[in-house]
């Protein structure tokens, strides 16, 4: 009875060992990948954190939405932000079934001018934006203007959401 | 291709302006076809319409909107072009493009020319409605909502709302915008030049999927036949009379959203009343940028707006996409 019992205590922790576990995975992806502001030197989040469910996605990139369905995206949020008052910027994440998905679209936005970047698993970066994968999340990151600062600011940006995925 | 010359020559035997009424009662001066048949189509440029860095520069905005509208008319003074254009006493809707955010949406400066041509025409701030889908559209081309009757008015689908019904023509069915069905006479379609990554080109005739409810239902088969199914519904048909097609800036890949690393800047508006031949003239620009860059064509890229032809074929007749059909002025 007495084995019993210590048996029945020890399933009992491995359970919640197991569900504590999960909970923390749980907590860690929906985790904020977005810097607040002055999280990053210069950024400001200039507006509230909008986000899509895949079947929702038109209605933010409606012609858009279709290669990030067909590639496996379950979620999409965006936000945006301000460097140095001056220039505007938009941060978009996009949380894909899996890897494989977050490396399909990379791969297909790629053009012969991108330069690579260290960056998660994969990026790349133009002048005017920044585009990363890791793991099943894929961020993009683009300014509205050019301007000289633009490349380093977008990137240390880039590194702050890298940091928080 | 005509010269202006040749071309003023027609309008000046008043063939380009019949000055008939629509369907609808307006006292509009428009009419797509000139003597011989032909529906006419104006390109013009301005290669310094952008500074060194990359802005625009809006009186020169201004300038090449009359000089467009000019060549268009006939009429060298533009309030006397513009009330050839513009119906006396109606509601002129500018349906405008936001979609792609605010790199690559209808610039501000060509929406804010034409609010002060039809006003100097003699139609009121009240009777002049910039709209879009939504809110966040319309910022995106640095437009401020307002609702008051009294200034210009600017306020999205989001506010004003679709109709219960769905209307229906071929393979659509849609719940149209209330602004368009209750609200404007007349509608002045100011699209963006974009590449589409399923219709190929986005442009006069897709700038109408802002005005349905669900435009995400109209995108199997590349858009086609939806996009010539749709400007086929007859509100849209007779209302959306005009287009001050917007190819100042312009994705020519990887659109309809921005990506910088593929804008550029052709520096032209597109003006026509036959939406066919304005989508074909801005195709085949996509098209020559593509090709000047090294990219495939669009049927190579397997998405051709075959939504064009279509939009010309004799179920829809929409207008022409036969470039000996139509009389290309490029100024």
């Amino acid at each position: 009875m007495k084995f019993r019992s210590t048996k029945s205590i020890l399933a009992i922790l491995a359970i919640a060992a197991l569900v504590s576990t999960a909970c923390i995975g749980c907590k860690k992806k929906s985790a904020d990948p977005f810097p607040k502001s002055g999280a990053v030197a210069g950024w400001e989040k200039t507006g509230e954190t909008r986000t899509f469910a895949a079947k929702d996605l038109w209605q933010y990139i409606d012609g858009d939405a279709e290669q990030y369905t067909a590639a496996g995206v379950v979620s999409t949020s965006t936000s945006d932000y301000k460097y140095q008052s001056q220039l505007e910027a938009t941060v978009d994440v996009y949380t894909m079934g899996d890897a494989g998905g977050a490396r399909k679209i990379l791969e297909n936005g790629q053009t012969k001018d991108a330069k690579i970047v260290q960056l998660g698993d994969a990026g790349i970066t133009y002048a005017q934006s920044i585009i990363f994968r890791k793991g099943p999340s894929l961020v993009r990151i683009v300014a509205y203007e050019s301007t000289p600062d633009a490349p380093q600011a977008l990137l240390a940006l880039a590194q702050a959401v890298e940091a928080k995925l | 291709m005509e010269s202006r010359r040749d071309f003023l020559k027609i309008a000046a035997t008043g063939a380009v302006l019949l000055g008939s009424q629509n369907k609808l009662g307006l006292a509009a001066a428009l009419d797509q076809h000139t003597e011989n048949g032909k529906s006419k189509v104006v390109v013009a440029r301005d290669a310094a319409l952008h500074d060194a860095n990359a802005q625009l520069d809006e009186k020169r905005v201004q300038a090449l909107l009359d000089h467009a509208i000019a060549t268009y008319t006939g009429r060298d003074k533009p309030v006397d072009a513009w009330k050839r254009i513009v119906p006396v006493g109606k509601v002129i809707g500018l349906k405008v493009n936001g979609l792609g955010g605010k790199g690559i949406s209808t610039h501000l400066a060509l929406i804010m020319a034409v609010c002060e041509r039809l006003q100097q025409a003699g139609v009121k701030p009240g009777n002049i409605v910039i709209w879009e889908r939504d809110a966040r559209s319309l910022q995106a081309c640095g437009l401020t909502i307002n609702t008051d009757s009294s200034r210009v008015r600017c306020y999205g689908n989001d506010v004003a709302g679709y109709e219960d019904q769905p209307v229906v023509f071929g393979t659509v069915s849609v719940k149209l915008a209330k602004i368009l069905t209750r609200e404007c006479d007349m509608v002045i379609n100011l699209p963006i030049l974009k590449d589409h990554e399923l219709a190929g080109v986005t442009f006069s005739m897709k700038n109408m999927y802002g005005v349905v409810e669900r435009p995400n239902q109209l995108h199997a088969g590349g858009c086609n036949p939806a996009v010539a199914d749709l400007n086929c519904i007859p509100t849209i048909r007779e209302k959306v009379r005009f287009t001050i097609g917007d190819a100042m800036s312009s994705v020519y890949d990887g659109g309809p959203g921005f990506h910088p690393e593929r804008l550029w800047q052709p520096n032209a508006l597109i003006v026509g009343e036959d939406r066919v031949a304005v989508d074909h003239t801005a195709w085949q620009m996509i098209e020559r940028k593509r090709a000047e860059v090294g990219k495939p064509t669009l049927e190579a890229a397997g998405r051709p707006p075959r939504y064009i032809a279509t939009a010309a074929d004799a179920t829809h007749n929409l207008g022409s996409n036969d470039p000996q059909r139509f009389h290309l002025m490029e100024v």
